[in-house]
């Protein structure tokens, strides 16, 4: 049994069908990309699997539990889960060490003093102990999307989704970035990625999963979906991305 | 160049800057036949900006000529009427209008303080989730609708005077003041339950999206996240209907409350001069000025923060 389980998800939204039929396993310490055209569905599944979209049929199951449908307990299941999003979506109004602060001590009950304690080491590890009193609109954008990863590291999540998290980045701000995701794998992170960066998911992805008008048309280890697809349509789209000048 | 020219003509209305502006248009065409085209621009420019001078500074003088001659016509009875010597200088009205004039600084002060809890409260009440809710949502949205739509001086009457004749519990037995206090925090209630509601709904979506993924419930997020966003974003507006509701504390008169506006009629009554109405309104003049002042300044440095970047 898979860590993350994914039967027949269905999205729609209004007439447009987003999610169409997704099967996926994750396995614990995995680390699986979703790559795909805008509109694919990326985005949309990993908002599914932390139930910020309620999915209109098939079902998810986590460590076994199912976690979607009725009844669930969502703030529960986004304890275990945390998402990284593409435009950072940190609290302006918040210091950095009250974004991350908030939640272990909100939800999780942690003592003022001990929640601080960990967002330092966390903010240590990404190299930002010295902006921790800062306000986020002081902050690079990829110095804010570390804290955004930090802010859902603090609430230790067994299962990190990041969305295109170096989408918003300036080019030369996107390897500080992508060193922690590359770090939290190596750790055995388990992540679904949606991204953009190829080099990267070759790199870093234990799975890679070719999403195309919100199915799962192929999916394999990257040697195999990079190397030798078998679609013609993964063929296509990487194509362009080679294209591009972005492979 | 004979653009300039009509200009500097028709800003002859102010002769001061209209002069100049002649002149110098004058000169700005003997220079361009003389074929010196640069100079003539320089002098084309000047002829512009003294036309320029002569509408503003023009028309300002003529306005304020025209309001100082309506003081002195007719033998100047504004004066008397407006400004009466006698009553200007008398200590004991001066005494007694500023006496009404705090029961008006109470009533706005307590009542500010009763909208800014009990408004936010109702957007928030608006804006609760889900089906369950929809009889709470529907009852504010019926109230907002409502003291919306009532003219504040009917509420006054209708709180004021009804409320002790129907002899009701709790609410039938307040003072007046306390009437007029609830009956304008009921009115502005609704119309600040409004700002904070727009201001709630301007923060994005996905700032909910980014607490809730935390585990933070839906109560959480308004409370740490969205609210304190909103009200700092309405700020500004919510300062303008303090403004307003500082100037509504006038209507209080009416049901007989001792403020500002009753002593003034009891003055004018007793001498035959509105007066003591002016003296009103420079009491609210003294404290609505420097408030706006205050929202002007925190509304720039607002755009500045915004505008200016990181």
């Amino acid at each position: 049994m898979a860590f993350l389980e994914i039967n027949q998800v269905f999205k729609r939204f209004g007439q447009v069908e987003v999610l169409r039929g997704i099967d996926l396993d994750v396995d614990l310490h995995q680390v699986v990309c979703l790559i795909g055209a805008s509109g694919s569905g990326k985005s949309t599944l990993l908002r599914c699997i932390n139930a910020l979209e309620v999915i209109d049929g098939g079902e998810i199951r986590l460590d076994g539990d199912r976690v979607s449908g009725r009844g669930i307990d969502v703030d529960a299941l986004r304890q275990e889960v945390g998402i990284v999003f593409q435009s950072f979506n940190l609290f302006p109004h918040m210091r950095v060490i009250d974004n991350i602060t908030l939640a272990p001590r909100k939800v999780l009950g942690m003592d003022q003093d001990e929640a601080e304690a960990k967002a330092m080491a966390l903010l240590s590890r990404v190299g930002l102990a010295d902006k921790a009193t800062d306000y986020p609109d002081r902050l690079s954008g990829g110095q804010q999307q570390r804290v955004a990863i930090v802010r859902a590291l603090a609430m230790g999540p067994k299962l990190m989704l990041l969305d295109e998290i170096t989408s918003a980045l300036d080019p030369e701000l996107v390897a500080e970035v992508l060193n922690i995701v590359r770090d939290l794998a190596s750790e055995g992170m388990t992540m679904m990625l949606a991204t953009h960066e190829m080099g990267f998911a070759k790199e870093v992805s234990s799975k890679v999963c070719f999403l195309h008008q919100g199915v799962i048309l192929e999916e394999g280890p990257p040697e195999k979906i990079f190397g030798d697809p078998s679609e013609d349509r993964t063929r296509e789209f990487l194509k362009r991305i080679v294209d591009a000048g972005r492979l | 160049m004979l653009t300039y020219r009509a200009g500097a003509v028709a800003s002859l209305f102010f002769p001061p800057a209209g002069i100049p502006a002649l002149v110098h248009s004058l000169r700005a065409q003997r220079l361009a036949e003389k074929g010196e085209i640069e100079l003539a621009r320089e002098h084309g420019e000047k002829a512009r900006n003294w036309a320029w001078y002569s509408v503003g500074v023009g028309l300002t003088v003529y306005v304020v000529a025209a309001l100082v001659g309506l003081l002195f016509a007719n033998h100047g009875s504004v004066r008397v009427v407006y400004f009466a010597w006698s009553i200007l200088t008398d200590g004991s009205a001066w005494h007694s209008m500023i006496k009404g004039f705090w029961i008006n600084i109470q009533v706005f002060l307590i009542a500010e303080v009763i909208v800014l809890v009990w408004a936010l409260f109702v957007a928030v009440v608006r804006l609760l989730p889900g089906p369950a809710c929809r009889p709470l949502r529907f009852l504010a949205t019926v109230y907002v609708d409502a003291f919306r739509a009532f003219p504040a001086i009917l509420v006054v009457y209708i709180v004021g005077l009804g409320l002790p004749q129907a002899n009701l519990p709790l609410v039938g037995h307040l003072s007046d003041m306390q009437y007029v206090i609830f009956a304008l925090s009921l009115t502005y209630g609704a119309y600040v339950s409004e700002v904070y509601r727009a201001g709630i709904e301007s923060i994005h979506w996905s700032q909910v999206a980014a607490a809730r993924s935390l585990g933070l419930s839906y109560s959480q997020t308004m409370r740490f996240v969205v609210v304190p966003q909103a009200v700092r974003r309405v700020v500004p507006p919510l300062l303008n209907d303090f403004i307003g509701l500082q100037k509504d504390t006038a209507i209080i008169s009416v049901i007989g409350v001792l403020d500002v506006v009753s002593r003034a009629r009891f003055i004018n009554n007793a001498k035959g001069s509105l007066t003591a109405y002016s003296m009103a309104a420079l009491l609210f003049l003294v404290v609505t000025i420097p408030f706006t002042r205050w929202l002007e300044w925190l509304q720039n440095r607002r755009q500045a923060r915004t505008q200016g970047g990181r």
